[in-house]
């Protein structure tokens, strides 16, 4: 065989050099298609950082809102930010001892057809759109009893309950069962085993899980709309049964209007939303991950 | 009590396995309500939604879905162009995203080098935690007029003779800006559920695939894509509903306009969710406000009818790979 024959066969064909050519064309896409995502998250959080950090202050925090402000008058949104709190802690009061008590039945009593039934309604209660759940709670509260921080915070309680229960459900479930079947062993009542050894193993993931559950609904507006948004109070107002001003509320009101300085303060009441979403969420995350390779690993 | 144990025999019983205890009664009992509790809670939504749009059900009928216009002037009400911009943005979204949310659930699983998997992966779900307020706002501010000064005009002069690029309007927002802004939400559902499928195709099959000798992207399309079908369409619909369902971000940027069916995407619109957002402090009578409840029931119904088909594509899906089922 020549030296022309041998390198015309180690030459690839011109199918297989077709074949390549799609191959890298197809790699580049998943590429730019990883680049495109981290790129909108870059621009989205740094546009806000940097309109939100200049227009960021101490007045912010402190003062109340000016309504039909003339001129350059020091206003905060204040209210916004102690609604805020009233609200998404009611919330995770409300949530916490339910959610975590559906993913003790779920995980622990319940047999197995229940328990996918259960499994159903969770997951078609986390699908509800938010806005429906808002409405649901103004027809259920708010057209008796009106507006206040209470029926603002069942709402976000109702889109919390499937996100704890499902969390609690999923680490209950990486218990081992020899564990369970040593302390019953042992004599102890199932209450006792379930209170005292599995529930202990898994505070790690329901804190985590929780606290995801907080930065989801702290950003929520579409329920509070109907449920506390009319007739807030322009300074801190602590009281659940009166309508709380909250910060997405304040966002989206505005964010409508035409004023530029109120442009100013909403995005720098939404960086500081923002701040504390992405802090509490990629912490909450980073303790996720430990707790899991720490049963993982085994019970100590 | 018709026999009087006199014998003491009960105290010293043998143990037959099953003895009830309080604490058992008491734990199993509140575990029991509470779930039992969500379970009504469900229940209740469904009936408080039913419940609110009686009124416009009996009176507007389902020439409510078709009619176009909202106006409470002479109470006539309809569904039409809300109807028709929620799926146009949702649909939108859904095409945008799922090509973009595939591309990087396989640039996460198959191409990565491993060192960028794990902060991209992050970044990725970061994405998802990003209020719906804040991205309306920055849609608003900022995307809004990008959109309208560099992408509508470039738009309109290369493909002005599909209908859906008309001509661009002043505000820079519309439907298109409503599609963009949700396929930015509904990109890391996709993806992120994409890319657990992707993890769970066997490395046997992949391997078999390329020792045959085909290219990477022969492998996907030959294996990867056909074995995670069910899920991915699974992930789809999670995406679609969740676009459907989303109220405030669709309100700030899609320009609020109610009485327009118009296939120009540059146009303003308004979505079933949108309106809620926009008209429900405002609406004067109990004909308006119960037509909103009707509105809210379309999308809880779409929304339970998505849910539980995901959730039996998922289980499917999940049997097959002989995950744990629960």
């Amino acid at each position: 065989m020549s030296a022309a024959e041998l390198s015309a066969l180690q030459r690839p064909s011109d199918r297989l050099r077709r074949r390549q050519a799609v191959n890298r064309g197809m790699e580049l896409l998943a590429w730019l298609a990883a680049a495109a995502a981290v790129a909108i998250l870059g621009v989205v959080v740094s546009s806000v950082a940097k309109r939100g950090a200049s227009e960021l202050n101490l007045d912010l925090l402190t003062k109340a809102p000016v309504p039909f402000a003339i001129g350059s008058v020091k206003q905060g949104l204040v209210n916004a930010f102690t609604g805020s709190l009233v609200i998404v802690g009611l919330a995770t009061a409300m949530t916490l001892p339910v959610g975590i008590l559906v993913a003790i039945y779920v995980n622990e009593f319940a047999p197995r057809r229940i328990r996918n039934g259960l499994g159903l309604v969770i997951d078609v209660l986390a699908g509800i759109p938010a806005i429906v759940v808002g409405i649901f709670v103004f027809g259920l509260v708010v057209l008796g009893h009106g507006q206040s921080a209470l029926a603002g915070s069942f709402a976000l309680a109702v889109l919390m309950l499937p996100f704890v229960a499902r969390a609690t459900i999923e680490v209950l479930a990486l218990v081992p069962d020899s564990l369970r079947e040593a302390a019953l062993g042992l004599g102890a009542p199932r209450w006792r085993t379930t209170l005292g050894i599995v529930l202990p193993q898994t505070v790690g993931g329901i804190v985590t899980g929780g606290v995801l559950a907080v930065a989801r609904v702290a950003g929520e507006t579409a329920p509070l709309l109907f449920t506390s948004s009319v007739g807030v109070s322009n300074g801190a107002d602590w009281n659940p049964l009166h309508a709380l001003q909250t910060v997405p509320v304040a966002i989206f009101e505005l964010s409508e209007s035409d004023n530029t300085g109120d442009h100013a303060r909403a995005w720098a009441a939404a960086f500081v939303l923002l701040m504390f979403i992405l802090l509490t969420s990629l912490s909450a995350r980073w303790l996720a991950n430990r707790s899991r390779r720490k049963l993982a690993r085994g019970v100590r | 009590m018709s026999t009087i144990d006199t014998t003491g025999t009960a105290a010293r019983r043998p143990f037959t396995g099953r003895r009830v205890r309080p604490g058992d009664l008491v734990l199993q009992g509140t575990a029991g309500l509470a779930a039992l509790g969500a379970a009504v809670l469900l229940g209740l939504v469904v009936y408080k939604v039913v419940e609110g749009s009686r009124l416009a059900l009996s009176t507007l009928c389902l020439g409510f879905l078709a009619h176009i216009g909202w106006d409470p002037v002479h109470s006539h009400f309809g569904a039409g162009s809300f109807l028709f911009g929620t799926a146009v943005t949702s649909i939108g979204a859904l095409l945008l995203a799922t090509p973009l949310a595939l591309g990087i659930a396989l640039f996460l699983t198959e191409l990565a080098p491993s060192w960028i998997r794990a902060p991209v992966t992050a970044l990725v779900e970061t994405l998802a935690a990003i209020p719906s307020v804040v991205i309306g706002l920055w849609g608003i501010i900022v995307l809004g007029p990008l959109l309208r000064d560099h992408v509508m005009p470039a738009l309109h002069s290369t493909l002005g003779f599909i209908p859906l690029f008309g001509t661009p309007n002043p505000s820079g927002l519309g439907l298109f800006t409503a599609i963009v802004v949700l396929t930015i939400m509904i990109l890391p559902i996709i993806a992120s559920i994409s890319r657990e499928l992707f993890l769970g195709v066997p490395p046997e099959l992949k391997e078999a695939a390329l020792g045959l000798g085909t290219t990477r992207w022969e492998m996907v399309r030959g294996v990867i894509l056909p074995y995670t079908r069910g899920g991915v369409a699974a992930a789809m619909i999670l995406g679609l509903g969740r676009a459907v369902g989303e109220a405030i971000a669709v309100a700030q940027v899609a320009g609020g306009i109610d009485n327009l069916v118009s296939w120009n995407l540059f146009n303003g619109g308004n979505t079933l969710a949108g309106k809620l957002a926009l008209e429900f402090q405002s609406s004067t009578s109990n004909l308006e406000t119960s037509g909103l409840f009707y509105l809210a029931l379309i999308l809880l119904v779409f929304s339970l009818v998505v849910n539980v088909f995901a959730r039996s594509v998922v289980r499917r899906v999940a049997r097959r790979q002989g995950l744990l089922v629960r």
